[in-house]
C-alpha cells in the first residue's frame, strides 16, 4: 500500500488509531453522566496551554496537557461543589481558556493564528517522532484506567450518591475521569484539533448505543467506531486533499445517522421476539394514554 | 429530646428485640438545614438488629433527609449519627449497609443492563482493585432471582416498567448481601404485581435477620412486616411505637391529636413561625 510507504503517514495513521480507541473509551463515562460537552470545555481551556507553551517557548503539547489536567480538576470541583450558578462558573472557564490562548499566542514572538489554527482543527502531517511517543504513553494510561476500572466507573457514572454509599472512593474516581479526559482531549488535539475532540469522544457513543441495550457492548462498539472513522478519514485525506479532522467528524456523524436509521426496525424485531405481553401497542399511543374527561369528586377535600 | 411514655411502651411491645440486642442505626439529636430551613429539628431514631422500622410523614417532614443523613450523603449540623456501633465518620464496613434512592425517572445517559447495574451494587464487597469472583457473580445473580427479573437480566434498565425499574435497585443493593437495607419510598409509583414481589422479597430479608428502614408515604401492602413505625413531622419525631392501625394518609398518627406524643416538638411551639409555603 502507497500510503504506508512514507513515515509521515505511518506516525499519522497510528496516532489516528489510538485516538479513536481512547477517544470514546473516555467518551463513554461523560456521556453516562451527562457530560457529554466536557470534552469541549477542556478542549477550549486546552487553548490557553498551547498559547502558553508558544509564550515561554516551551513544548505546546505539554503545556496543553499541564493546563487541561488543572482546567478538568477544576471542572469537576465546580461540578461537584457548585450550587446553583455552577453553569455560569463553567462558561468562565470555557471562554477564558479560549481568549487566553488568542491572547497568549499573539504576545508570543513566535506565535500567530496561524500556529493556533494548526491546533485547533488538527494537522496530522506535523505529528513528530517525539509526539507519537508521548501519544503511545498517554494513550496506554487512558486504555488502563477506562478498562481497568470500568466496573467502579461504570458505578460512579451510573449513579453518584449510590456508589458513594457503596464505599467506593468517588471523588477520587471522578477526579481519575476528569483527569483521563483531560489527557485524551490534547493527545486528540493533534489529529482532530481542539474544536472537534469534543465530537470524537461523544459521537462514536452516541451512534453505538442506538442500537444497543448493554453498557459492555456499547462501550467496544463505540471504540470500533472510534477506530473505523479515525482510519477512513485519515486514509480519505490523504488522497483527497481534505483536512482529516473534520472529514473524521462527519463520517462519525454518518455513522450516527445510518444506526439512528437502523434502530428503528432492530427494536421492533426485538419487541416482536420477546414475550406476546411485552408488545408495543402503537395504536394506542397514536390516540393519546387514556385520560378520563373529567375529575371524580374528591372524597378527601376538608373544610 | 424528652422521651415519652408512650414511646418507650411501644419499643417494649416489640417482641423479641429486647434490650440486649444490638443498635444497627442510631440517630441522636439530629439537626440537619436545607439552605437556611431548619429540616431536621433533633430527632431520635435507632435501630436493633432484625427490627423493621417504618419512616412515616407527609412530605416535607424530613423523613428523606433523616435516611440521607444516615447514609451521609446530608450533613448534620448537630448530632450524631452511629452505623453498627461506629460513628458515621468513621464507618467504612459499607458492604453491610444496602441502600436503595428513591426511584428518578431520569435514565442514565448510556443503557445498561439490569445485570450491569445489579453488578455495580457488590462493588460494596469487591471494592476498588478485587476482580470479581464467581461467588460475587452467583451473588448478583441471586439478587436477580430474589426480585424476579432472570429473565430479563439482559435487557436494558431504561426498557423496563416503573415497578421493574425499583425492584433493579433493591437486587442492586441486595448484591453486596447487607445486614442493614435502607429504602427510601421503594413503593412510589410501583404497579401492584411488583408491589406484591417487593414485599415478598423484603419478608424473604426479613426472615433472614435482616434490619430494615423503610421511607414509606403510607404503610400500604409492607404492613405486616413492619415492627415499629416512627412518624416525623416537621422535622421531629412525633410517634414511635408501633404502626398505627388504619391505613391511608388521613390515618395516620401524625394527623390524629391524640397520638402526637411528642408536644415539645409542636410545630408551633418551636420557636419558628408555621410555613405555610405560599405566604411565607
Amino acid at each position: 500500500m502507497e500510503i504506508l510507504e512514507t513515515a509521515l503517514m505511518q506516525r499519522a495513521l497510528i496516532a489516528a488509531v489510538l485516538v479513536g480507541v481512547i477517544a470514546p473509551a473516555v467518551g463513554i463515562y461523560l456521556v453516562q453522566r451527562r457530560q457529554a460537552l466536557m470534552g469541549d470545555g477542556i478542549g477550549h481551556v486546552a487553548m490557553t496551554g498551547v498559547g502558553l507553551g508558544f509564550l515561554l517557548s516551551a513544548s505546546p503539547v505539554w503545556m496543553a496537557t499541564l493546563v487541561a489536567i488543572v482546567g478538568s480538576i477544576a471542572m469537576e470541583l465546580i461540578r461537584a461543589y457548585g450550587r446553583t450558578r455552577g453553569d455560569i462558573a463553567l462558561a468562565m472557564l470555557f471562554y477564558g481558556g479560549m481568549a487566553g490562548g488568542v491572547l497568549l499566542i499573539n504576545l508570543s514572538p513566535t506565535g500567530s493564528n496561524a500556529n493556533l489554527s494548526s491546533y485547533l482543527f488538527g494537522s496530522l502531517s506535523t505529528v513528530s517522532e517525539g509526539d507519537l511517543d508521548a501519544i503511545w504513553v498517554l494513550a496506554a494510561l487512558v486504555v488502563l484506567v477506562t478498562v481497568g476500572l470500568r466496573r467502579q466507573l461504570f458505578a460512579v457514572s451510573q449513579d453518584e450518591e449510590f456508589a458513594r454509599v457503596t464505599g467506593l472512593p468517588v471523588r477520587a474516581l471522578n477526579l481519575l475521569v476528569a483527569v483521563t479526559a483531560a489527557v485524551t482531549v490534547t493527545v486528540a488535539m493533534r489529529v482532530v484539533g481542539l474544536l472537534l475532540v469534543s465530537a470524537l469522544m461523544v459521537v462514536p457513543v452516541a451512534a453505538a448505543q442506538q442500537i444497543t441495550r448493554s453498557f459492555a457492548v456499547t462501550f467496544v462498539l463505540s471504540v470500533v467506531i472510534g477506530t473505523a472513522v479515525t482510519l477512513a478519514g485519515t486514509v480519505t485525506s490523504y488522497y483527497q486533499d481534505v483536512p482529516p479532522g473534520a472529514t473524521i467528524v462527519l463520517l462519525a456523524i454518518g455513522v450516527f445517522l445510518v444506526l439512528t436509521v437502523l434502530a428503528t426496525p432492530l427494536a421492533r424485531r426485538r419487541a416482536r421476539a420477546l414475550r406476546p405481553e411485552r408488545d408495543e401497542h402503537p395504536a394506542a399511543e397514536a390516540d393519546g394514554p387514556a385520560v378520563p374527561a373529567m375529575r371524580g369528586p374528591a372524597d378527601e377535600a376538608r373544610v | 429530646m424528652t422521651t415519652t411514655q408512650t414511646e418507650s411502651a411501644g419499643q417494649d411491645t416489640n417482641g423479641a428485640k429486647d434490650a440486649t440486642t444490638p443498635t444497627v442505626l442510631s440517630l441522636r439529636g439530629a439537626t440537619a438545614t436545607l439552605g437556611s430551613r431548619p429540616v431536621l429539628r433533633g430527632i431520635d431514631v435507632s435501630l436493633r438488629r432484625g427490627e423493621v422500622v417504618a419512616l412515616l410523614g407527609a412530605n416535607g417532614s424530613g423523613k428523606s433527609t433523616a435516611v440521607r443523613s444516615v447514609i451521609g450523603q446530608v450533613p448534620l449540623t448537630s448530632g450524631e449519627v452511629t452505623l453498627f456501633g461506629t460513628p458515621l465518620r468513621r464507618f467504612r464496613d459499607w458492604a453491610r449497609v444496602g441502600y436503595v434512592p428513591q426511584r428518578t425517572t431520569a435514565a442514565s445517559g448510556v443503557p445498561a443492563t439490569v445485570r450491569e447495574v445489579v453488578s455495580s451494587g457488590r462493588l460494596a464487597r469487591t471494592g476498588l482493585l478485587r476482580w470479581p469472583s464467581k461467588a460475587d457473580r452467583a451473588a448478583v445473580q441471586r439478587a436477580i432471582d430474589l426480585v424476579g427479573l432472570t429473565d430479563r437480566a439482559k435487557d436494558a434498565v431504561g426498557a423496563l416498567s416503573g415497578g421493574q425499574h425499583q425492584r433493579v435497585l433493591i437486587a442492586r443493593a441486595l448484591a453486596a448481601e447487607p445486614e442493614l437495607l435502607i429504602m427510601d419510598e421503594p413503593m412510589a409509583g410501583v404497579d401492584l404485581a411488583s408491589q406484591e414481589i417487593l414485599a415478598a422479597t423484603l419478608r424473604d430479608q426479613v426472615a433472614a435477620g435482616t434490619t430494615v428502614l423503610l421511607v414509606l408515604h403510607e404503610l400500604g401492602p409492607l404492613e405486616p412486616l413492619i415492627d415499629r413505625a416512627v412518624v416525623l413531622r416537621d422535622g421531629c419525631v412525633m410517634h414511635d411505637g408501633p404502626p398505627p392501625k388504619a391505613v391511608g394518609q388521613h390515618a395516620l398518627p401524625g394527623h390524629d391529636p391524640e397520638l402526637l406524643t411528642n408536644q415539645s416538638c409542636h410545630p408551633h411551639a418551636a420557636g419558628e413561625p408555621h410555613r405555610t409555603g405560599l405566604l411565607t
